[in-house]
């Protein structure tokens, strides 16, 4: 009781003080949860992959597109029962930053992307129309587009006012789902490369080849880079995910940085927090003297330093942990659409308290070891 | 325990600090006793050991040899944390800026002490009010030291020092803060605790006037005792 006592006042001794290094923890908890969220929804899209889908292409960069010519060999391996193609177009919507993916695919494209649900009088409509769209729902709810609108796009891979004609909307399957891309068809895009003599025509970014069996993923995608071996272009099969996984490692650099970063900020908060408590335990060197000579123990003295080092790093850390999903829903708004699963997870959440937790303890050692074993008479110099 | 028999008794003390890796002799060779109720006055000029001596005495220093009995218990031979229980039950402790916990208020100040001890909360409750009546305070419980003025401040540390009932009090220049007005309300409160109480008081300092409050002086120059002190 009066150990508490002690503790709680001598923390609001220095109002400013503790008030700086409760913000900083504040900030320090915080920001290590963004981050963290960043990292994982980086990965988000990655996990939400299918398994039984395939991805085919060159094996030499993503860069390098394939013939279409392949597409037949392709089906003709077991297991397979779609091949459907699909080009990054790269286009941008008005400006750089309202960036969304768009694909020119082929209609089967839509039979082997079940999660995103389509009614047949849309995927009819859109059938029909040589300049027709399919947009999903949160990129239609995201710019207020709707069935019917004219959608320009300026092509950067392929450069031109490019317009497209919204024929669908299509609805992820449940929440998890990322519905912000845009689909057009492959052959309207073939048909503007068939007219420029300079650029190949009859190429596909990538196949997306559906299998009748998720665990037999590796036998088909060896089974159909074996077609292409010695080939002119070789191909890479993998799943889906793993094709994402790639992708995703290509700023594995970038994703490491963040996550230093992350595990930075929780050590200048520790730098700052022994500085603290160094500074005070300093300060008060005289009364643990007083404490120790009126019959108080070295592990009381202890005690009196990590209490309060635990009880700023609790308030502190708490108020970070509190506001964390909130910065993360408001950051998901602002940031639009680029990380559509931006959820802080559990493992976050228990991150966050087990660094705010060795924050406190880290941080009081030293000066909690050092006014412990002070000698009395020196301590009680120290203050005359 | 005869009646007769001193409560601290001094045989053959030294002590000496460590300094850059040099030993500075601080106490050669004292031997002393000091009676039970009775109030010494530790006289000498500034440097010459009063405040060691004090704190050998008080069980917050350990001496290099000799031997040192308070209460009829050799305490140069405990170990640290059996000081500190030592210290508990038979010491108070007064010192010159009273070193009061400032987070504490003349209550809980009082108190401290007796949150070591096996007292219920109504009996802390009774002792502190008792003490803090018997220093004067009673209108000032609920003040913080530093709403306290130097003299109201010194009371609240010998209610504290006089809270456990200990055998001993020490006190190091306890007036060496204070107004002549204050110092001298302090002075007349130590002597009616040693009377009224029958409280051993170790009283270091180096103030005439104060040290004519006690009924005993002792006289230290440069570590050593001085049998027949100057006159004051
Ligand atoms: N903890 C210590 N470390 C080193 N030297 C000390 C220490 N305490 C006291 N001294 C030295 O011992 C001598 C006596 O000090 P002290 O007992 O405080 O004298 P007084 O109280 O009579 O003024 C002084 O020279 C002082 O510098
Ligand atoms: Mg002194």
């Amino acid at each position: 009781m009066h150990t508490l006592k002690l503790i709680i006042r001598n923390a609001l001794r220095h109002k400013i003080r503790t008030g700086l290094t409760v913000l900083g923890l504040l900030i320090a908890v915080l920001a290590y949860g963004l981050l963290q969220t960043v990292v994982d929804a980086w990965y988000a899209g990655a996990d939400a992959a299918s398994k039984t889908r395939l991805i085919t292409r060159s094996s030499i960069s993503l860069a390098f597109t394939l013939p279409i010519s392949y597409e037949s060999r392709i089906k003709g391996v077991e297991g397979v029962t779609t091949v459907a193609r699909s080009t990054w177009f790269g286009g941008i919507y008005k400006e750089p930053k309202n960036f969304f993916p768009q694909f020119a695919v082929t209609e089967n494209y839509i039979d082997l992307y079940g999660e995103y649900l389509l009614s047949p009088a849309e995927r009819l409509a859109w059938a029909r129309d040589r300049k027709g769209a399919l947009i999903g729902r949160q990129l239609a709810d995201q710019y207020g587009f709707k069935v019917g609108d004219v959608i320009p796009i300026r092509g950067s891979i392929y450069p031109g006012d490019w317009q497209f004609v919204v024929r669908g909307i299509f609805e992820g399957s449940d929440e998890t789902k990322i519905t912000r891309h845009l689909l057009f068809h492959w052959e309207y895009l073939n048909e503007w490369l068939v007219q420029r003599p300079t650029r190949k025509a009859n190429q596909t970014g990538v196949f997306v080849v559906g299998i009748d069996a998720p665990d037999r993923a590796a036998a088909v995608s060896r089974l159909v880079d074996a077609q292409f071996q010695n080939s002119v272009a070789e191909t890479l099969t993998e799943t889906e995910q793993a094709f994402q996984l790639a992708f995703v490692s290509m700023s594995n650099e970038i994703i490491a940085a963040i996550r230093v970063v992350s595990y930075v900020v929780i050590l200048i908060i520790l730098a700052v927090m022994a500085n603290t408590m160094a500074m005070s335990a300093r300060e008060r060197t005289a009364e643990y003297a007083t404490l120790k000579a009126l019959g108080f123990g070295p592990g009381f003295i202890a005690w009196l330093i990590l209490g309060e080092s635990m009880a700023i790093c609790v308030v502190g850390g708490g108020a970070g942990l509190w506001l964390t999903p909130h910065a993360a829903a408001a950051f998901k708004q602002t940031a639009g659409g680029i990380f559509p699963i931006f959820a802080v997870s559990h493992a976050t959440v228990v991150a966050q308290v087990a660094c705010a937790l060795a924050v406190g303890v880290v941080a009081a050692i030293v000066p909690a070891v050092q006014a412990s074993r002070v000698r009395i008479v020196d301590g009680l110099r120290a203050a005359g | 325990m005869p009646a007769t028999q001193p409560v601290i008794e001094i045989r053959n003390l030294v002590k000496s600090y460590h300094r850059g890796g040099q030993i500075v002799p601080v106490l050669t060779n004292i031997t002393l006793d000091i009676q039970r109720g009775e109030f010494t006055a530790l006289m000498g000029p500034s440097g010459s050991g009063k405040s060691t001596l004090l704190n050998l005495i008080a069980g917050i220093d350990k001496p290099d040899s000799g031997m040192l009995r308070v209460g009829g218990l050799d305490i140069t031979v405990l170990n640290e944390g059996e000081l500190a229980d030592w210290r508990s039950h038979n010491v108070g402790f007064v010192f010159q800026f009273y070193n009061l916990m400032p987070v504490l208020s003349a209550y809980e100040n009082i108190e401290l002490p007796l949150t070591l001890t096996n007292l219920t909360r109504a009996e802390r409750r009774e002792r502190v009010e008792l003490t803090l009546s018997m220093v004067g305070l009673s209108d000032r419980a609920d003040h913080y030291p530093s709403e306290l003025s130097g003299g109201q401040q010194q009371r609240v540390a010998i209610a504290r020092a006089v809270i456990t009932d200990p055998v001993l009090i020490v006190a190091d220049e306890p007036t060496g803060d204070l107004d002549r007005q204050s110092a001298s309300d302090i002075l007349a409160m130590l002597q009616r605790l040693n009377t009224e109480l029958d409280t051993t008081i170790v009283m270091v300092t180096h103030d005439a006037f104060a040290a004519k409050t006690a009924r005993c002086m002792v006289y230290l120059d440069k570590g050593e005792l001085i049998l027949q002190p100057p006159v004051i």
